[in-house]
């Protein structure tokens, strides 16, 4: 596994997230498919709560306190951390700055 | 084109319950890699 | 399609791997193939949509702006413009510009006639647009055997011009074929010359490819070949993830390594019929078309034959093979066209059981035939010479003094 050899962001949840500008989310039966028309990156989210929590991000002061508001089980948000971070590093979202 | 999907990556330890195994919520995929488009 | 469908509507799984989702059909198509015209002003052999002369049903402008507001709808994302050539269609700037303008990004493919340095710079500064220039040899002498006298100049001459416009992101993409699978790393060389993309796709016996299929198609040496040099070089190669039946030969090639027809793409051709492939067009993948009521969406979600499709195939004799779960049984427009059943192998299976299946078809087998022929009927210019009928120069003050000359 190669990492990318531009600069690595790393993902902080404290921070302010929202989707990134140049992205378009659709939903689908599993989840929903997100593309960047940016980095032409095509994405899948695998579940309706994350969807829930990825278009929720710009409403909350953190992704943590989006986790919180979506209810997410306590057991699962490291998974979803994890989703995030993963869309972090492909653009698909972007840290918010008002 | 790097490695683009994140499922069934072989690097970690081998499982053998795959229900357990702690699946990517995310997946990403090349917008060039599914067949029928020239 | 041999498929009973079943009397209970099919059942989603939940979670598990994409593709296996994919299978069961998205909303929407990730990847939608939008053939513009017949029309073209080359003559390639190996033409998957057999084009050459205009429809006169073609779609007018206000029905292609109806369906790219339609695909704005259904929010599809991204569509891959073609033909024939699509820019000989007068309105191609036109709705370009209106796709791009409705939130849908185009990637046309072009063999890059009207590409002169002025449309250049004007696709260099406009976002979301993506091209791809046919080529399908790296030199002349290879290329234009397929695809007509000065088509690699044609060709040459508007990666010229985007790169001299700082046009980003230009795709070379190549047919590979039994003439020209010799040349990959000349391929990779003049692409980093354009400082281009190189994107190689598999040659399939779809439209006059039929004709020239048994000429034309990479031997199993080949195809082995082929394969070693993507495993080495594919990082910076696209291939549409049209060569997933190769990967029977090894660990799997990136990209879904799937059939996407009719569950992830499907082509939507110049007359407004909806076929599950770009390589299938033929009535027995004929899924509808755009100007019944309901539109693209309503064939997309609703037709019989994308249903169909949708509900995977169990059994045939590929399921009984060790390697089906790398390829899924093949090309389901190879085996069409080639008189295989589709649930058996596909013709160029890397274990050789297309082979045995091809040699066991009936002598007086008709392979099946498009109900659709675009073909140019007369001598074209600088038309290719592969089939030996002897070459009319494009333009004989555009070549040396030897043009149209028969040399051998």
């Amino acid at each position: 596994m190669t990492s990318p050899a531009a600069e690595v962001v790393l993902f902080d949840p404290e921070l302010p997230w929202q989707r990134a500008r140049s992205v378009a989310l659709r939903p689908e039966p599993f989840g929903a498919l997100v593309y960047s028309f940016g980095t032409r990156k095509l994405s899948f989210l695998k579940s309706e709560l994350l969807v829930t929590v990825v278009q929720a991000l710009a409403e909350h002061p953190s992704a943590t306190a989006t986790l919180a508001a979506c209810d997410v089980p306590e057991s699962q948000r490291p998974a979803y951390l994890k989703a995030l971070a993963d869309l972090a590093r492909s653009e698909m979202i972007e840290v918010r700055t008002s | 084109m790097p490695e683009q999907t994140q499922d069934e990556i072989q690097t970690e330890a081998p499982t053998t319950e795959e229900a357990l195994v702690e699946e990517s919520l995310v997946e990403e995929v090349s917008i060039d890699g599914m067949c029928g488009v020239y | 399609m041999t498929a009973v469908l079943p009397s209970r509507p099919v059942e989603r799984p939940t979670g598990g791997r994409l593709v296996d989702q994919f299978q069961y059909g998205l909303d929407a198509p990730i990847c939608l193939t939008w053939e513009l015209t017949y029309a073209c002003n080359l003559a390639c052999v190996h033409c998957l949509s057999s084009s050459g002369r205009r429809d006169p049903r073609e779609l007018s402008t206000a029905e292609a702006e109806a369906v790219i507001d339609e695909l704005q709808r259904m929010q599809v994302f991204y569509v891959n413009v073609g033909g024939g050539e699509p820019t000989v269609r007068p309105d191609f700037w036109h709705l370009l510009d209106y796709a791009i303008g409705h939130d849908v990004g185009v990637k046309f493919s072009t063999n890059g006639i009207k590409l002169d340095r002025g449309r250049a710079a004007q696709l260099a500064r406009t976002d979301y647009v993506d091209v791809q220039i046919s080529l399908d040899g790296a030199t002349a002498e290879v290329n234009d055997r397929v695809r007509g006298t000065g088509s690699f100049a044609t060709a040459t001459r508007a990666l010229e011009n985007l790169a001299e416009a700082g046009m980003k992101d230009v795709k070379v993409s190549v047919v590979v074929t039994r003439e020209n699978v010799g040349q990959l790393d000349e391929f990779k060389a003049l692409t980093d010359r354009f400082g281009a993309q190189l994107r190689i796709t598999r040659f399939r016996p779809s439209g006059r490819g039929a004709d020239v299929w048994d000429q034309l198609h990479p031997t199993q040496a080949q195809q082995r070949e082929l394969y070693a040099w993507l495993v080495a070089n594919g990082d910076q190669v696209l291939t549409g993830d049209s060569f997933f039946h190769l990967s029977a030969l090894g660990s799997a090639l990136p990209g879904l390594n799937l059939c996407g027809a009719g569950r992830v793409v499907c082509l939507i051709d110049p007359v407004g019929d909806v076929y599950a492939c770009p390589f299938a067009i033929h009535e027995q993948f004929l899924a509808g078309n755009v100007r019944s009521p309901g539109g693209f969406q309503q064939v997309w979600q609703h037709s019989e034959l994308f249903a169909d499709l949708r509900n995977p195939q169990t059994g045939g004799a590929c399921t009984k093979c060790a390697h089906f779960d790398a390829c899924r049984g093949g090309c389901m427009a190879a085996k069409f066209f080639t008189g295989l059943p589709l649930d058996g192998p596909d013709p160029e299976c890397v274990q050789g059981y297309g082979e045995t299946a091809l040699a066991a078809r009936d002598a007086t087998t008709l392979t099946p035939k498009s109900h659709l022929d675009h073909s140019h009927t007369g001598p074209v210019r600088g038309q290719p010479t592969l089939l030996g009928m002897p070459a009319i120069p494009a333009k004989l003050c555009d070549e040396s003094p030897l043009a149209g000359a028969d040399l051998s």
